[in-house]
């Protein structure tokens, strides 16, 4: 009566602390330039190496540029944190996938690209959408600088154990609607809280119909809902997957693994401690309208009004309307937009590249819009090159840049304007998060896309 | 790193009565470049304090000098969004020992307790209690017994408890850190690893 949480948790217990958290093993931990620097300081000044450089492994994505990469990168800070985290890892002996590199990406892309993420594991990184991995069947999460400190140090963290949640969607899911409609849906009707405390199991026939990439894309949103982390529990699309990548288990090992995570499932009798379902047929195209994930709407719908809402509460949401300078009841659907960006380890693989060339193929760009077209990795931008992709960008007036995280956090140079509207493919649209005074309207690669050809927030279902 | 070991603690409180303050306002992204654990104080909820010509917005709490003390009082969901630890710095070094919510987001509640900061969560009546006994009075003092985990409001004596996780508390009052411990189990991790 083990939930397939409880399962690869149990497993990696060393040991409970009396009247506190678990000491929880480590399988796999993925490093970054900025929350690394202080941790590897820390574990200097102690006087320690890192435990098990093997089982980590390091790229720079937050805060390096997407465009001329074979450049030194201009700005100091960023160049700094860039070089300690080479020499970081030079140091630990971990292996460090450097700028330009083909191993090159944003974290959560490259891991499950190189076949580094596997059902089962314990995946850990100084990063929120670590959640991202949990699409394989495995327990990953975001930590803090001091955890990835502990994680150096003993290739263990002190963890209290979550509560379950359990989020089903059934059914078959509308034309136009992708996983990340899904997971702006959920996140709207169970608010950027309602997850708290909870690490979310997704299932259902609609979960279930999604490709690895979808898979992804929610469970990386799964902690925008306020929960630890997202899973879906591996099946025969996660082992097609997995199946011979570079450090994925070959020959013998890899049946042996196979017959083991094959029993990677809540069993039919698990106890989970909340519990929700939906229809697929109930979800449309999502748009977020204000200044957090949980205020998304169907995008044929108006903006909602404040009436039933009191005290703060209320204040809040109208601070957040303000913001954005949009009015209640407003229809969002032929509002004027700036800017879209497609890419982010939300939406930056190449099904959301594919989707996007494919909706703007034979159209064009409108002259109103900016567009950043960021590949998640140097994986995904060779693949986007070799599929033509390219070419339909580029006649529709698109340009391909190179992997990072850009726009999705602004700490590199591609910062959203202030007072402009971005339609963006990331996943979060707290204010100042694209740059100061940006706004962003969250959706998927498809609605984006709609957007990015009309320069209107537009309804791609019009087009399909 | 040693923090300052928490016992008793006893001031006045900054409120701060807006929910869902995320850590992209605590501590804005572009200030995470640092490559060392210091002066994020300073740009702590910088796009809240100062204007885009960097001159202090003169109503937001923090630039008022009628408030002050070690305790911030923050509405509901404090601390959502991104995981950077660098929130709890920031709150850290600006010399907050005490973050009071009726709600904390996880990942934040985790690194404050790790980097000595206490999350106080009481519930919204209490709150709004609180936030009104800061506008009847900026001074009025709390106090906060991590010992026998209890929230008082001085002035009308009136008090609630708050749950810390034990280990934690342990941790707090000895200005121990989970890292300390961890390598003492060295042993044990090696032969779980074998298994
Ligand atoms: S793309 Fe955005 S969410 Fe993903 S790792 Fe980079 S900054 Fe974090």
């Amino acid at each position: 009566m083990k939930t397939l949480f409880d399962k690869i948790w149990d497993s990696h217990v060393v040991k409970e602390v009396e009247g506190g958290p678990s000491v929880l093993y480590i399988d796999q931990h993925l490093i970054h330039e900025v929350t690394s620097p202080v941790a590897f300081l820390g574990l200097e000044k102690r006087g320690l190496k890192v435990l098990r450089p093997e089982k980590t492994i390091a790229t720079p994505d937050h805060n390096v540029p997407t465009i001329n990469q074979h450049l030194s990168i201009i700005d100091e800070l960023s160049r700094n944190q860039v070089e300690m985290l080479k020499k970081n890892c030079a140091t630990h002996g971990i292996v460090y996938h450097g700028l330009g590199s083909e191993g090159h990406g944003v974290v959560h892309i490259i891991g499950p690209e190189m076949g580094i993420t596997q059902p089962g594991m314990t995946i850990v990184c100084g990063d929120s959408h670590t959640s991202t991995h949990g699409a394989f069947g495995a327990i990953a999460f975001g930590i803090g600088t001091s955890e990835v400190e502990m994680v150096f140090a003993s290739q263990c963290i002190m963890q209290p154990k979550p509560k379950k949640m359990l989020i089903s969607v059934n059914g078959k899911l509308n034309k136009g609607v992708t996983a990340k409609d899904i997971a702006l849906y959920v996140i709207a009707q169970i608010s950027t809280s309602g997850g708290t405390g909870h690490f979310v199991e997704f299932a259902g026939s609609a979960i279930e119909s999604l490709s690895m990439e979808g898979r992804m894309t929610l469970c990386n949103m799964s902690i925008e809902c306020g929960a630890r982390g997202g899973m879906i529990a591996p099946d025969q699309t996660t082992f097609d997957y997995v199946k011979g990548r570079q450090f994925a288990p070959k020959g013998e090992d890899w049946d042996t693994a196979l017959a083991y995570w094959k029993t990677l499932k809540s069993d039919a009798d698990a106890v989970f401690d909340t519990i929700y379902e939906y229809e697929g047929a109930d979800i449309e195209p999502m748009i977020t309208f204000g200044t957090n994930p949980g205020m998304g709407i169907g995008i044929s719908e108006n903006v909602p009004n404040s009436d039933k809402l009191t005290g703060s509460d209320k204040l809040t949401y109208e601070k957040s309307l303000k913001y954005m300078g949009y009015n209640q009841g407003d229809k969002m659907v032929g509002k004027q937009i700036d800017y879209v960006f497609v890419g982010s380890c939300t939406n930056g693989r190449i099904e959301d590249f594919r989707s996007f060339a494919q909706f703007v193929k034979g159209k064009k760009k409108a002259d109103n819009v900016t567009a950043w077209i960021v590949p998640g990795s140097r994986a995904v931008e060779k693949q986007i090159i070799a599929e033509g992709l390219v070419e339909i960008l580029e006649a529709a007036g698109f340009e391909l840049r190179q992997p990072g995280c850009s726009a999705c956090l602004a700490m590199n140079d591609d910062k959203i304007p202030e007072g402009k509207y971005s339609v963006s493919t990331s996943n979060r649209n707290f204010e100042g998060r694209q740059g100061p005074g940006a706004r962003t309207l969250l959706a998927s690669p498809l609605t984006a896309a709609a957007a990015a050809v009309t320069g209107v927030i537009t309804d791609p279902r019009e087009f399909l | 790193m040693a923090y300052d070991k928490f016992t008793t603690l006893t001031s006045p409180a900054v409120p701060l009565p807006i929910e869902n303050i995320d850590t992209d306002q605590i501590i804005p992204a572009r200030f995470l470049k640092a490559v060392e654990r210091k002066g994020f104080g300073d740009n702590l909820f910088r796009d809240w304090r100062y204007d885009k010509s960097s001159q202090p917005i003169a109503d937001f709490p923090l630039n008022q000098s009628k408030y002050s003390g070690k305790i911030l009082v923050g509405g509901k969901n404090f601390g959502s969004g991104s995981s950077r630890e660098h929130a709890a710095w920031a709150i850290y070094d600006y010399g907050f020992r005490v973050v009071v919510s009726s709600f904390f987001a996880d990942i934040f509640q985790g690194n404050a307790l790790n980097n000595g900061i206490l999350p106080v969560v009481v519930s919204p009546e209490f709150l709004e209690k609180i936030f009104t006994a800061i506008e009847a009075d900026q001074d009025t003092p709390f106090e906060v017994d991590l010992q026998n985990q209890k929230f008082t409001i001085c002035a009308s004596g009136e008090s609630i408890g708050f749950d810390i996780n034990p280990y934690k508390k342990h941790c707090l009052t000895h200005g121990l850190d989970d890292i300390d411990y961890l390598v003492s189990m060295k042993e044990e991790i090696a032969a779980f690893e074998t298994k």
